[in-house]
């Protein structure tokens, strides 16, 4: 255990600023997997590995000589179509069936995912270096990578036209009715089955985007994308369905604990500790709710 | 519980051929190991999976804890563990056979009853939650617990952990057949016991609740008592697994063996499904299938064998969630003890 983190302020600033810049993208995820939890009524174990390829989406257009930036726009196009034939070919099967079912689909499809980048790409850490250099904040204490910021403010961009879209668009008008009663929807005219194609592809291009401003901020490898499920469910759980200001503001929550966890308990306790903090909030909400003799369902 | 004649016969013919099995695919004596503790964690995971209807991927923390647990006491009996995990591969102390048995001996029991007393423990908080809520939650144990062990010095932090090795006894083949001899006395220990209580009324509660945990609640069932009796069960007989697995594997790495939900924590769900759930028989089935399916394909698709994996996962998931018993009883409802009445089972089958 290390505790500069209080004996040095600014090293605080830091990972909060650290964190909420982190927690905009969780968040970004988080969103995805609302959406299509809410409409669906799906949890997608895979939503970590569509962010990783995502990713690597980005980290080819990087490797080929194009900036990597352009991955924002390449990925989400490219996932898109990704989402909907993985609604095709499974999600499909598995829409109306049990929870558990739909879980563990998931679960194999994410298992497949994780070995086809690994086949594709390698299993070295990589990252699309963006050269956008860095702010100083404070007397240049604070050091904040420009990709940060950028990713950041993408992430916001990407959620906001999201969010019109949903209000004023046809489809997203009928995404919402799917939401509220797939049945009402289905008899007053809306395909709910397109609907939820394209909800899943939606989803799975908001995975893109963030993957791509992984690439750019952070590293990924194959094997990283359950921590991402893990995190966007647990800002899922934390916030309720459909509310997106409660998103964003569990999502930066996440990303501070990350970033104070690092610090205080070592980088090698960081995975760890997002899992036992989802641990720990499920408990805490279980023993609240049974206090009112109901439960998490 | 009454043993039919048929059944006795079942029973004596299986026996006989685990006890031969050895002597007679003397090459495999490894894998049938590996079929014993496969099959022991698909039965255990049935008892709160299928017949209780709590679908757990947390199995593997006990399995895990069993591993470490077993390994960790087996060295430190005799040696200081600190010392014997720095040392790594290198065999700076040698156990003789007397202190390897011995140690075996506690570790497993050490290794089965600490995750019994774990799952009791953590039992009342995470099984106050329902349907997705744990099975999410109760993959999250699993992970966290194999981040952490990955950060935890003495018991070898993301090095792994060396096993002690099996001591010169005897012939060249000896430790496969000890580890053989192990591991199916306990996959019988498990039958014997799983299917004493499958003939309890215990059962008849885990399946009401499973049906509905409401109404057995207002039957004036305890759920909560009985859910974590159920998970203690489980626990028991995956610790015990678990630490069998370490000693053959010989090596223990934190995320890839002990608490690997990625591939063992599917693993044992996924037999359990591919062999029915909420039946005696078929997690049995299932593990046997898998086992064998698994090997052939590492064997002729080395390096595509976890996209195949996925693969099956989905298949085995939308194609065929009612599993091979599932799929008999459909065909052959007399079999299983069902009256079906010609008449109802034909206009059934005009309705679709």
């Amino acid at each position: 255990m290390d505790f500069m983190v209080f004996q040095y302020p600014m090293i605080s600033v830091q990972a909060c600023l650290d964190g909420i810049l982190l927690g905009i993208l969780f968040a970004l995820i988080a969103y995805g997997m609302a959406l299509q939890w809410g409409v669906m009524n799906i949890i997608n174990i895979a939503q970590g590995d569509l962010v990783i390829l995502g990713g690597y989406i980005a980290y080819f257009m990087y490797l080929y000589g194009i900036h990597p930036a352009w991955g924002v726009i390449v990925s989400p196009i490219i996932m898109f179509f990704v989402g909907i034939a993985i609604y095709k070919l499974v999600i499909n099967k598995v829409v109306d069936r049990d929870l558990f079912i739909s879980i563990l689909a998931t679960f194999g499809i994410s298992i497949l995912f994780m070995q086809l980048m690994n086949f594709a790409f390698g299993a070295d850490v990589v990252l699309a270096n963006s050269d956008y250099g860095t702010t100083m904040l404070f007397n240049s204490n604070v050091v904040l990578p420009n990709s940060k910021i950028f990713s950041a403010f993408i992430s916001i961009l990407f959620a906001i036209c999201l969010v019109i879209y949903m209000k004023k668009s046809k489809l997203g008008r009928a995404i919402r009715a799917t939401a509220q009663n797939a049945r009402a929807a289905k008899i007053l005219g809306v395909d709910t089955e397109k609907v939820y194609a394209a909800t899943f592809g939606i989803n799975a291009a908001l995975c893109g985007v963030a993957g791509a401003l992984i690439s750019i901020t952070f590293t990924i490898h194959p094997y990283m994308g359950l921590p991402y499920t893990i995190r966007s469910f647990m800002i899922v759980i934390v916030a309720g369905l459909g509310n997106l200001p409660g998103v964003a503001m569990s999502g930066m929550g996440l990303g501070v604990f990350e970033e104070f966890a690092d610090y205080i308990l070592g980088t090698e306790f960081r995975i760890g500790s997002v899992f036992l903090l989802l641990v720990l909030i499920l408990v805490y909400r279980r023993f609240k709710l049974s206090r009112k003799r109901e439960y998490l369902k | 519980m009454s043993i039919s004649k048929n059944n006795l016969i079942l029973y004596f013919g299986i026996l006989t051929f685990g006890i031969a099995a050895p002597f007679i695919f003397p090459a495999f004596k490894v894998q049938l190991s590996i079929l014993c503790v496969l099959i022991v964690l698909a039965t255990t995971w049935n008892i709160q999976g299928g017949e209780m209807g709590y679908n757990s991927f947390g199995n593997i923390l006990f399995y895990g804890l069993g591993m470490y647990l077993c390994a960790s006491v087996q060295v430190g009996m005799f040696f200081p563990l600190a010392e014997w995990t720095e040392s790594g591969g290198e065999k700076t102390f040698v156990h003789t056979p007397a202190q390897f048995f011995q140690g075996m001996a506690v570790g497993l029991l050490v290794a089965a009853v600490v995750p019994t007393i774990v799952a009791g423990l953590i039992g009342y908080s995470i099984l106050g939650l329902r349907g997705h809520y744990f099975a999410i939650c109760t993959l999250g144990l699993g992970v966290a617990a194999g981040e952490i062990s990955g950060g935890i010095e003495i018991i070898g932090a993301g090095q792994g952990f060396t096993t002690p090795p099996f001591p010169d006894v005897g012939s060249l083949d000896s430790r496969g057949e000890f580890f053989y001899f192990l591991s199916f006395f306990v996959l019988v220990l498990t039958f014997i016991a799983v299917r004493g209580i499958y003939s309890t009324r215990f059962k008849l509660i885990l399946n009401a609740i499973r049906d509905n945990e409401d109404k057995a609640e207002a039957m004036g069932i305890e759920t909560m008592k009985y859910k974590i009796v159920g998970w203690m069960i489980s626990a028991f007989f995956c610790g015990l697994a678990g630490g069998i697995m370490g000693g053959l594997v010989g090596y223990i790495d934190s995320t890839d063996v002990a608490f690997d939900g990625r591939e063992m924590g599917v693993f044992m769900v996924l037999m359990a499904i591919l062999g029915g759930k909420g039946t005696l028989w078929g997690p049995i089935i299932g593990a046997t299938v898998f086992h064998i399916f698994k090997e052939g394909f590492w064997t002729f698709f080395l390096g595509w064998q976890y996209v195949a994996l996925g693969v099956l996962i989905v298949v085995i998931v939308i194609y065929f969630p009612e599993g091979i018993m599932g799929w008999l009883r459909e065909k052959y409802p007399e079999r299983f003890g069902e009256v079906v009445d010609e008449k109802d089972r034909k206009a059934q089958v005009e309705l679709k």
